[in-house]
């Protein structure tokens, strides 16, 4: 087998994901993945191929995170950890502008000296990410005013998507149609199929220049058994998944219920940290900090990630906005599963579960929908 | 300032000159700046954010006559860190500029109407372009009429321009409280509304003023029988970067940066009703 197609799937053995990475450093990408950093599964620049998680895995829970060996050698073997690929693309801080006060009592803006932009390949993405990572394009791309920054890194972002085939027990993509199955926007997608007798992945590519790449490794045609085997680790992933979010008439059901009595309860129970917006692959929320340097001359704007938990995010002229805890929470679910909709025309979550993982008490989002319902259900109905 | 420019660095200042600093009240000053190399176009309505070196920036509606595009005028209340250290500028001094943003009063959709303008406070500086606007196309423009309510006589925002406004529109004035020497209205602007038994048929409202004055002027607007599309408020909120960017200003599905920050009151009626959205 020499040729391939577009969106042709062929087989490639464990030992060709070593030729893909050269393959793509040798085009000028900066290679980033998972590797294991502080007790879990992170994203990275990576070199070699060792530095990825290598037969590691990860349990959750809600509020609950802990990484362990699988037992084999699984290169994708784990479902998501804290990072998402935002980090790279929005970074969490970022100078925006600088300027110099003139000696006329004006000021001037000194221009950054226009550094090479990264390109950056994503490894492992799984489909719940390329959905988060389509939804910031919209966010940051499809508007008057752009990110400049977040629109370079974007226009060339080589994109290795892996099939999920272990899904976390926060997880709930599959209720959201953001997976496990990966479905667009990538260059190569990946199927990694592994038991006690082999390792060998499956590879699709989604673009010219993903077909060019596997052009550049090893392959040889699947066999049914091989398309089976990528079913089964789909199935799997999805059997995986107990959690779910109703997103029957979503948008209308939360708009109509900001007075619904069960927001009292994340009162008593959230603390207002922020864990869940900076873990969110799709929370854009941002502020802006203005400095100056000792002697008051040299000013520096930087762009830094903010949260609608903070008491700062809704401050005007006389008290916040949102003072309550309840409030807050409030405006980050309906804003995430119902105004995002308005916004975007997408919604705001891609069900990956971070929020609930990394949650310190463990608040959980679909049992918050469901207890919206029930509530909604029993304000109109009487109790059960 | 140019489009282009925002559009290649939308967070980056241009400074301004202060040409003058006026005094408007205790607390409450107006910065008019020269556009020295290019005009600067607004309508009005729209707002500019103003930074001052090293301490940050605000959000500011523009209070000067949207004709004059060789001056950029600002009337502010010192009511925090950066409002204060705008205060503290002089003639001669910089400030910088980036805008303009957010969209405008309906004055296309007012020609031929009557227009009320209900204004509180300091609601009364992001009407003052509209009104400019109203006088030098007065032939546009059927009755106009503005209803002005302050806190107290000494709280009253350009009152000398007030009164020359009165030859030509009708101007109500009321405070909410006053000492002997006031011989004016005391009350609420709503109550001025029900004064005027303006024939409400072909009428447009603009709004502006405190969220909670805005929401019972609009009410009473309704009660006289104008409907909640006719009526237009201006919405405030935090912003950081004023182009949709930063997700501060959210109001429901709204963005007040891109959306608005003027809204007819049929569209944010039911979330001006919700505490803390």
């Amino acid at each position: 087998m020499s040729q391939i197609n577009f969106l042709q799937k062929v087989r490639i053995d464990r030992a060709q994901i070593d030729t893909l990475f050269p393959s793509l450093k040798k085009r000028g990408y900066s290679l980033i993945g998972p590797k294991i950093s502080d007790g879990a599964i992170i994203y990275d620049y990576l070199d070699s191929i060792e530095e990825l998680p290598i037969g590691w895995t990860d349990e959750q829970e809600a509020g609950t995170y802990r990484i362990k060996q699988r037992g084999d050698q699984a290169l994708f073997g784990y479902s998501l950890g804290p990072h998402s690929w935002k980090k790279f693309l929005f970074p969490a801080r970022k100078k925006v502008w600088q300027g110099q006060k003139t000696s006329d009592g004006n000021f001037k803006t000194i221009q950054e000296i226009a550094t090479q932009s990264q390109r950056f390949a994503f490894i492992g993405v799984r489909a719940c990410e390329l959905h988060a990572i389509h939804i910031q394009d919209q966010v940051f791309m499809n508007k008057q005013y752009q990110d400049a920054e977040y629109t370079h890194k974007r226009t060339d972002n080589f994109i290795v998507a892996v099939n999920c085939g272990q899904a976390g027990k926060t997880c709930f993509c599959s209720s959201l149609n953001t997976g496990p199955k990966v479905s667009q926007g990538y260059d190569l997608v990946l199927t990694e199929i592994i038991d006690d007798a082999t390792h060998y992945f499956v590879v699709e590519s989604g673009s010219e220049r993903g077909l060019e790449v596997l052009h550049e490794l090893s392959f040889e045609s699947v066999s049914n058994s091989d398309l089976e085997a990528v079913e089964r680790c789909i199935e799997n992933a999805i059997g995986q998944m107990s959690r779910a979010i109703d997103t029957t008439d979503i948008k209308e059901f939360l708009y109509r219920n900001y007075d619904n009595k069960r927001w009292q309860e994340l009162e008593k129970r959230c603390l207002t940290c922020a864990n869940c917006t900076m873990v969110c692959p799709t929370c854009f929320c941002s502020k802006v900090e203005d400095t100056t340097d000792l002697t008051g001359d040299y000013a520096e704007r930087w762009q830094t990630w903010d949260s609608c938990f903070t008491m700062d995010f809704s401050y005007i002229h006389g008290g916040s906005v949102r003072v309550s805890t309840q409030s807050r929470y409030r405006q980050w679910l309906v804003h995430k599963l119902a105004s995002w909709i308005d916004q975007f025309g997408t919604s705001g979550c891609v069900g990956c579960g971070r929020c609930i993982t990394w949650c310190p008490v463990g608040i959980d989002l679909t049992e918050e929908v469901k207890a919206l319902r029930l509530a909604e259900w029993e304000a109109i109905n009487g109790k059960s | 300032m140019s489009l282009q420019a925002l559009l290649n660095n939308p967070m980056e200042p241009t400074p301004f000159r202060i040409l003058s600093v006026k005094r408007e009240l205790h607390d409450c000053f107006t910065l008019t700046l020269a556009c020295e190399q290019i005009p600067f176009h607004f309508a009005p309505g729209q707002f500019n954010m103003l930074y001052v070196f090293g301490h940050g920036e605000v959000p500011i509606s523009m209070s000067g006559n949207p004709n004059q595009s060789d001056l950029l005028v600002h009337t502010i209340r010192n009511v925090g860190s950066v409002t204060a250290a705008l205060q503290q500028l002089r003639e001669g001094d910089f400030v910088g500029i980036r805008g303009p943003f957010g969209n405008s009063w309906p004055l296309s959709e007012a020609k031929g109407k009557d227009i009320i303008m209900l204004a509180g406070g300091l609601g009364l500086a992001p009407l003052r372009p509209a009104i400019y606007h109203i006088l030098e196309n007065q032939t546009h423009y059927k009755n106009t009429t503005l209803c002005y309510g302050a806190r107290n006589p000494e709280a009253i925002l350009f009152f000398d321009e007030l009164e020359q406004w009165a030859h030509r529109i009708t101007v109500e004035l009321t405070v909410d409280s006053a000492g002997p020497g006031w011989s004016g209205h005391v009350g609420v602007i709503t109550d001025r509304l029900q004064q005027q038994a303006i024939a409400l048929t072909n009428t447009i409202a603009f709004v502006c003023g405190p969220e909670i004055m805005m929401r019972y002027s609009a009410y009473a607007l309704i009660d006289n029988g104008l409907s909640a599309d006719r009526i237009y408020i201006s919405m405030e909120r935090n912003m950081k970067c004023a182009v949709g960017l930063c997700g501060r200003c959210q109001f429901g599905p709204y963005f007040i940066c891109q959306d608005g920050p003027v809204f007819s009151f049929d569209k944010v009626e039911r979330l001006l009703k919700i505490r803390e959205a």
